[in-house]
């Protein structure tokens, strides 16, 4: 601690050069933090999925619906304790951005298969009782002002209805859910299928998957694989997989986050080291004579090193710090999207660990340098 | 008296290239604690790499240097730093005081070094500062601080860890007339009052003036001695 007065001097002897290359490293940790964050939020999920259920969906592809007669079918297979399904409505609330994760579900099946989903007795008595009732989770009914007894629109960009040929449809809400284990999960909203089902101009009979709850998660392979056989050959065949597999593959429809991610790290990681490299060259290049005398002073070579490298960490943990500060500022605006409300600890860890490596990497050269500066030169200005 | 600096027949060789160049010859020399000493000769005759073997910065091609009672022509890197930090106190003709550091803080520099607490280092500079009559000064960083100033500073430095010996390398090359008496008065008053022995080197003889004995060099080779009346 007592050689920090020094480091801090040293740092700010070109006050906007150290400037601009803190603004650098600013930017790309506030970079990491976000990206990584939801890096980090989007594997949150997958790593929340639960070993005992199943998802079974089209084998030809996710979008492709299901017969709502599988259900009874797939109930009777050995080893499955429970189904449910749902389908991708699509909607959104006055305005497209305003996107609302919403699924046509039965009421008493989806809540049975999903008892992380706390929610009041009398509101599921209501929904299951009510047609043109919704549910929605507290996180969704906190950010338009929801709450039971509301008559809400939503547009299905995908649905229209059978009476008028529009796609706006109306719900009331009759109950409000919560997911303490994962807030993310309450920004759904569910409905009746029933009524959906009766409702929309076309694909009735039909569902868009279907969640099934194992008894033995040991089981989970034979049982996916008893309940494709019994509908291969169809006009329907089916692919089962865990809900973890399913995640995945739904996560990579919007595209391998995680792939992504990397790539544009690595690119901002590289160009970061050659210019907070450079410039780490240049002040020590400057500073010949200074280190010249420190070392006259009594400083070992080593000492030395470890000054120059303790600058570069300095730099560069404090930029860091910044980035990933602003990155934990912004990121609870994330939430509805997310569901995470704040960074991540494992990525705000991630990025110091990050700032120290490219501290090193970038303070080593000259540090090396000012290790093996020679006194007599380097007073002589040779 | 005991001599505190000792070179038997010392060697320094410089290799440029293809050329090696014989910079001090077979020097034998002795300097006594508490002495004044001016290392005094043309340009290219040996005085600041003499003063450099005495201060431990370089090695010699061949021949003994103890100095403090350590033969320090035998002491490895780290070992020589630590040796340095401990007898030695370094002036330099421009200075050489960190810019981005205040008075006060380039005279802590030496105390990194040791043992003493934060408040002690602070006290001991503080001390070293109104010593070369630059208590208020302390806070002001060398750019605001006139040629005079700044060098009674590096002469602070160059105290603060009470060393064995103070090196100083025309102190004065960079200061007018006035100013460097000023300084060479200082360290005189350091030699006199406070018994610190100084090797100094100078090409001025004005300056040498301040010292007891003056030691001329002249092609690597120690040509004569003069005691000042």
């Amino acid at each position: 601690m007592k050689f920090f007065p020094l480091l801090w001097a040293t740092l700010w002897r070109k006050k906007m050069r150290t400037i601009f290359t803190l603004l650098a490293i600013v930017v790309a940790f506030l970079l990491f933090g976000m990206l990584q964050g939801v890096n980090s939020a989007f594997n949150r999920t997958i790593d929340l999925a639960n070993v005992n259920r199943l998802v079974v969906i089209s084998k030809i592809a996710l979008t492709e619906s299901l017969p709502y007669s599988y259900t009874q079918q797939i109930e009777a297979v050995p080893g499955v304790s429970g189904v449910s399904y749902a389908s991708w409505f699509g909607g959104y609330f006055q305005d497209a951005k305003n996107q609302i994760f919403s699924f046509p579900v039965d009421p008493k099946r989806h809540f049975d298969m999903f008892p992380e989903l706390k929610i009041a007795p009398d509101q599921l008595e209501a929904f299951e009782r009510t047609r043109s009732g919704a549910v929605v989770g507290a996180s969704l009914a906190k950010r338009f002002g929801w709450k039971i007894g509301d008559h809400i629109p939503l547009h299905s960009e995908i649905w229209t209805r059978k009476a008028d040929g529009q796609s706006d449809w109306t719900f009331d809400i009759v109950g409000i859910f919560t997911d303490t284990s994962d807030t993310g999960q309450e920004s759904q909203l569910f409905f009746q299928h029933e009524y959906f089902d009766e409702a929309r101009a076309f694909g009735r009979g039909k569902v868009g998957w279907y969640t099934v709850r194992i008894s033995d998660p040991g089981q989970a392979a034979q049982i996916g694989a008893a309940i494709d056989k019994l509908f291969a050959n169809s006009q329907d065949e089916t692919k089962a997989q865990s809900e973890k597999e399913f995640q995945m593959s739904f996560m990579k429809q919007i595209g391998d986050i995680n792939y992504i991610v990397t790539r544009i790290l690595i690119a901002v990681f590289v160009a970061l080291l050659f210019a907070t490299g450079s410039t780490m060259m240049q002040s020590v290049r400057e500073r010949i004579p200074e280190l010249a005398v420190l070392k006259t002073l009594g400083f070992s070579d080593t000492r030395v090193l470890v000054l120059v490298l303790g600058e570069s960490v300095l730099l560069c943990v404090l930029s860091a710090g910044i980035g990933l500060g602003l990155a934990a500022l912004i990121f609870p605006g994330l939430k509805d999207m997310l569901g995470v409300v704040h960074l991540p600890t494992d990525v705000v860890i991630g990025g110091i660990a990050a700032a120290i490596g490219l501290a090193l990497v970038t303070g080593l050269p000259p540090a090396l340098r000012a290790r093996s500066l020679n006194i007599v030169d380097a007073l002589a200005g040779r | 008296m005991t001599a505190i600096v000792s070179l038997q027949n010392v060697t320094k060789r410089y290799t440029r290239g293809k050329q090696t160049v014989e910079v001090l010859q077979r020097i034998d020399l002795s300097i006594a604690q508490g002495d004044f000493v001016a290392l005094m000769g043309p340009s290219g005759s040996g005085k600041t790499t003499l003063l450099n073997l005495i201060g431990g910065l370089d090695q010699p091609s061949t021949g003994e240097v103890v100095v403090a009672g350590e033969r320090i022509d035998k002491l490895s890197g780290a070992k020589l730093a630590k040796w340095r930090a401990r007898h030695i106190g370094f002036v330099f003709q421009f200075y050489n005081l960190m810019p981005m550091l205040t008075a006060q803080r380039n005279v802590e520099l030496p105390l990194l070094l040791t043992s003493l607490s934060a408040s002690q280092r602070r006290k001991n500079a503080e001390t070293a500062l109104a010593v070369v009559g630059l208590g208020e000064r302390g806070k002001h960083k060398p750019s605001e601080l006139s040629g005079g100033q700044a060098q009674r500073v590096a002469i602070a430095r160059a105290l603060v860890a009470d060393p064995t010996l103070l090196v100083c390398d025309e102190p004065t090359g960079d200061l007018d007339r006035a100013t460097a008496d000023e300084i060479l008065h200082l360290l005189q008053t350091l030699n006199r009052e406070h018994g610190k022995t100084i090797v100094m080197v100078t090409h001025d003889p004005k300056a040498a003036e301040y010292a007891s004995h003056q030691l001329h060099l002249d092609k690597g080779q120690l040509v004569g001695t003069t005691t000042t009346a």
